[in-house]
């Protein structure tokens, strides 16, 4: 709160709080190290716009003395400290969320630490940003660490960066050295797009020009930061571009009242506007627009609001509402940016999960056109994305989706992946453009179809998936049970780990990413094949959960019987009819399921064999028993 | 139009947040603590699902020890909005009489209110609870995500935390797991008295100044609720102009000196405060980083 404030609160506080009721909201990221002076400079806004408590102040002045940097003086820094581990360590771990306010707007400030964890934590903080604050030390200058946070920043689409050139009091508040900085640093900005940057030299310890004008640099003549802070223009872009509400939600509380809740993301709405409804296409017009405080002439981004149309039609949450003039477009493959977020790599051709929007899809991604050097900004080949890495991908979902350009709409055009075994965000992405493929190759539609091969075959087409460790008797029960199937005169087919990989897959090894894309690959020929209106028995390791869900999604629930073929690991490396878990015992093989690379056992297989105690014969007539029982084959 | 005012602005996000956990919930929960924040988010509520009803039921984890006035504003307010309630009383603590003064803050609140709240989620099978818990409130919670992870155990693993980007909220939980949603997260504790005042929430009105009966315990004003709060020797209640900043159980919330007896006078008051709000909770002091300790254990 600034001082001038103060006799207002006293003489009339009803006006003070009409004028505090207009302000606005300004949402940034602070970018830097803790060698830049980034905790003291957000310490240093906190305090001198008053908001730090006595109490908070008096815990400051112990911690100060006690671990502070600065001798007998506060330490600002401490006051952006948050868990106790990292108050140890003197770093912060993770993205935190502080709050200020002055006269005009209220600030939140995205604070996210500048080591390893770098990429993750910034491009999450910056996902919200307005605005960036890049922070240099005056006396290092453009680090390469500078860069990288610009390129971040330009990825994530933030284009106004207020340059805070700071410890100037230790190069004796030297106009040269500013100077040379701020074009130094417009020049690099300019190579990768960004144009909107204002430089402001600061001493964040000192409080030069951080919200008060300094006489240390007479020759400087713009705003102090909290000026530029408080006058940048906020959300002239997002109300100039077309229409976007999202759906999240579709209110019935009645018979009489169907509405679409959502919140406007970009553009602006009136009762009688056209809208169109995407993916379906449909179009109608805007009836009302709905609030607890009475219906709206005017919604615009950021509202949150329920739409009713004049026309009965089919709407649920996932759907996009958006202008008639300029609406989405709507596509199933993309090319996108990838950042990675998680410890566990991406692997190519693994489903996962799209959120984006309100809409949750199927995603594969598949290998990176390249990866990106965060540092010097190359390209670099690569076969997948570990943690905090960037790379450009080509993406396929299992249904259409409406989207934008992330470069023309954040919220329609950025997404995240989530994992769909340990359902943890892993990875966010930005789409720049459709694949032309995805517009051009329709599914054919074929006049003789799956039914018609089955019902001339006098079978349901099926896939029957063994899974288990290399040795568990998968492939002599998968061959019994082919057997048993052509003494009826069904039609099957039997694929095999191991012959697979002598043609269809022989370019594969066996790392995980590999291990990934052969059953990716599998999966595939098996629905293939009971489009065909086979029985088709797929026999493999397939040690992953994730892919053999990829597996049973890409045919109809009734079509997939997982059979977990369960051994112990003593047992199975007894066995060893291959001579395989010897070899991985003595280090002449990598990568052997159950020995040095992990088996993830089903959690409901349709079918589930002990092969320790039910002989191979045994086990395949349970296969034939749950296939008759299915429906899948008339009943013995 | 101008753009959006700060308060629109955390209505909109907050309302957004809202509508995302129940739309990807099937039991969800408010937890409702008759406070302030619950007061705010109880509102926004209302506006999110407009003109429909408050889709799910508010939960009170009670610990017998809240102040008098708490309960009655509590049932009024349940009854006038036709909203359901859930209140869950510990039965071990009901059994064993756990309270502030012979078992101490941290056992009391440990039993009473992080086990209490565990026992309720699990009883009723709430997969998604929002808390009014706000960023600003204290340095731990600066870091907690709006949307977070607690295990089958109901442990929140700050190094676990989901990444947060845009508006998207991935509520996907596995079995067992809860999430726990803060629709106030960006919020401040002068923004929430803003917007009571700018929407006219009905609070409790201990926030407001008045003429009660304190004694003074270690530096902090104790507001002797009812004939449960043992009086040491020597000990008499003095009637003394006091309110609340924050509220909990009564032994464990300190008054604080003050003529606020509006919410206009209460803004202003705040305007020139200079002690931060969960300073009059005895519970934060036990150790430092307590409240990162008791988030860990399962406390809201």
């Amino acid at each position: 709160m600034a001082r001038s404030s103060d006799q207002l609160i006293e003489t009339d506080i009803e006006r003070y709080l009409e004028h505090q009721q207009r302000k606005t909201l300004l949402r940034f990221i602070m970018c830097g190290s803790v060698d830049d002076g980034k905790s003291t400079l957000i310490g240093r806004l906190l305090y001198e716009s008053h908001l730090v408590f006595d109490d908070h102040l008096r815990a400051l002045e112990t911690d100060s003395k006690r671990i502070g940097t600065q001798g007998d003086e506060l330490d600002l820094a401490l006051l952006v400290d948050g868990l106790a581990a990292e108050r140890e360590q003197g770093i912060t771990i993770d993205v935190a969320y502080r709050f200020f306010a002055t006269e005009a707007r209220k600030f939140i400030v995205a604070d996210a630490p500048g080591h390893e964890q770098y990429t993750r934590n910034m491009i999450t903080g910056a996902s919200t940003a307005d605005l960036a604050v890049v922070l240099v030390d005056a006396r290092k200058g453009i680090l390469t660490q500078t860069r990288r946070h610009t390129y971040l920043l330009s990825l994530i689409g933030v284009q106004k960066i207020v340059l805070a050139v700071n410890k100037l009091d230790l190069v004796g508040y030297s106009r040269e050295t500013f100077d040379l900085v701020d074009a130094e640093y417009r020049e690099f900005a300019k190579e990768i797009g960004i144009t909107d940057v204002v430089s402001i030299p600061v001493s964040a310890l000192r409080g030069d020009n951080v919200t008060r004008r300094s006489s240390n640099t007479p020759w400087y003549t713009g705003s102090t930061l909290i000026g530029i802070l408080e006058s940048i223009d906020l959300d002239s872009d997002r109300r100039d571009s077309p229409f976007r509400m999202p759906v999240q939600w579709v209110n019935r509380p009645d018979s009489g009242f169907r509405g679409f809740a959502g919140t406007v993301v970009s553009g602006v709405l009136h009762p009688g506007d056209p809208v169109r409804l995407t993916p379906s296409g449909r179009q109608s017009t805007v009836s009302r627009i709905v609030t607890a405080d009475g219906d709206l002439d005017e919604a615009v981004s950021g509202q949150a609001i329920t739409v009713t149309l004049k026309d009965e039609i089919d709407v649920s949450r996932g759907d996009l509402l958006a202008s008639a003039e300029a609406p989405p477009s709507v596509a199933d493959q993309f090319e996108a940016h990838i950042v990675w977020m998680n410890d566990q790599e991406m692997l190519p051709g693994r489903s996962y999960l799209m959120k984006i929007g309100t809409l949750t899809v199927g995603l594969t991604i598949a290998h990176p056109k390249y990866k990106i050097n965060v540092n010097t900004l190359e390209h670099v080949a690569a076969k997948s994305l570990g943690l905090n890495e960037i790379g450009v991908c080509n993406l396929n979902l299992d249904r259409p989706v409406p989207y934008d350009r992330y470069a023309d709409n954040r919220d329609t055009g950025g997404f995240i992946v989530i994992d769909r075994i340990t359902n943890n965000t892993v990875g966010c992405g930005m789409l720049h453009f459709a694949l032309r493929r995805a517009d051009n190759i329709h599914w054919q539609s074929i006049d003789v179809n799956k039914a018609a091969h089955a019902a001339l075959n006098h079978q349901r087409p099926c896939i029957v998936w063994f899974t288990g460790l290399s040795g568990a008797g998968k492939s002599t029960i998968a061959n019994l049970v082919e057997r048993k199937l052509h003494q009826r005169g069904l039609h099957s087919y039997l694929l095999d780990g191991d012959n697979v990989r002598h043609g269809l897959n022989k370019d594969l090894g066996f790392t995980e990413a590999d291990r990934v894309e052969n059953i990716r690959r599998v999966a595939e020929v098996a629905a293939l094949m009971v489009d065909a209106g086979l029985i088709v028995l797929a026999s493999f390791i397939s040690p992953f959960r994730s892919e053999r869900l990829l597996a049973r999604d890409l045919v109809s629930t009734t079509e997939f019987c997982e059979v977990f073929v369960d051994v112990t690991l003593a047992v199975a490396e007894q066995r060893d009819p291959k001579g395989l878990y010897r070899k991985a015992r003595q280090g002449e093989l990598l990568n052997l399921t159950g020995i040095d690379s992990p088996y993830e056992p089903p959690e409901h297989p349709e079918i589930h064999v002990d092969s320790t105690s039910l002989s191979a014969e045994q086990a395949s007539d349970l296969v034939i028993a749950w296939l008759g029982a299915a429906g899948v084959i008339e009943s013995a | 139009m101008s753009p959006l005012t700060h308060l629109q602005a955390l209505e909109g996000e907050s309302i957004h947040i809202l509508r995302e956990a129940v739309a990807e919930s099937e039991r969800p929960v408010m937890l409702y603590s008759v406070g302030k924040d619950s007061s705010v988010m109880l509102h926004l509520a209302g506006k999110a699902f407009y003109p429909g009803p408050i889709p799910f039921p508010l939960l009170h984890v009670d610990t017998t020890w809240k102040f008098r006035d708490m309960y009655v504003f509590r049932d009024k307010r349940v009854a006038e909005l036709g909203v359901d309630l859930v209140v869950y009383q510990n039965p071990e603590c009901l059994k064993l009489g756990i309270n502030p003064f012979t078992h101490g803050s941290e056992l009391h609140t440990a039993m009473w209110k992080t086990e209490g709240l565990k026992q309720a989620l699990d009883l009723y099978g709430f997969d998604v609870a929002f808390g009014g818990a706000r960023r600003d409130e204290e340095t731990s919670r600066a870091k907690e995500r709006v949307f977070s992870i607690r295990s089958p155990q109901h442990r929140w693993d700050p190094k676990q935390q989901r990444p947060e980007l845009w508006r998207l909220y991935n509520a996907r939980r596995s079995p067992g797991e809860t999430v726990r949603v803060f629709p106030l997260s960006n919020w401040t504790e002068l923004d929430v008295w803003q917007y009571i005042h700018q929407e006219d929430i009905p609070v409790v009105p201990l926030y407001f100044a008045a003429k009660r009966p304190v004694v003074e315990r270690g530096g902090t004003l104790i507001l002797v609720d009812d004939d449960r709060m043992p009086l040491e020797v020597g000990e008499t209640p003095t009637l003394r102009t006091v309110r609340f900043r924050t509220l909990g159980c009564y032994p464990l919330t300190g008054a604080i000196e003050s003529e606020a007896r509006d919410v206009l006078s209460i803004i202003g008051e705040m305007m020139r405060a200079t002690n931060s709000e969960r300073q009059g909770r005895v519970i934060d002091h036990d150790a430092s980083g307590s409240m990162e300790k008791k988030k860990q254990e399962g406390y809201f």
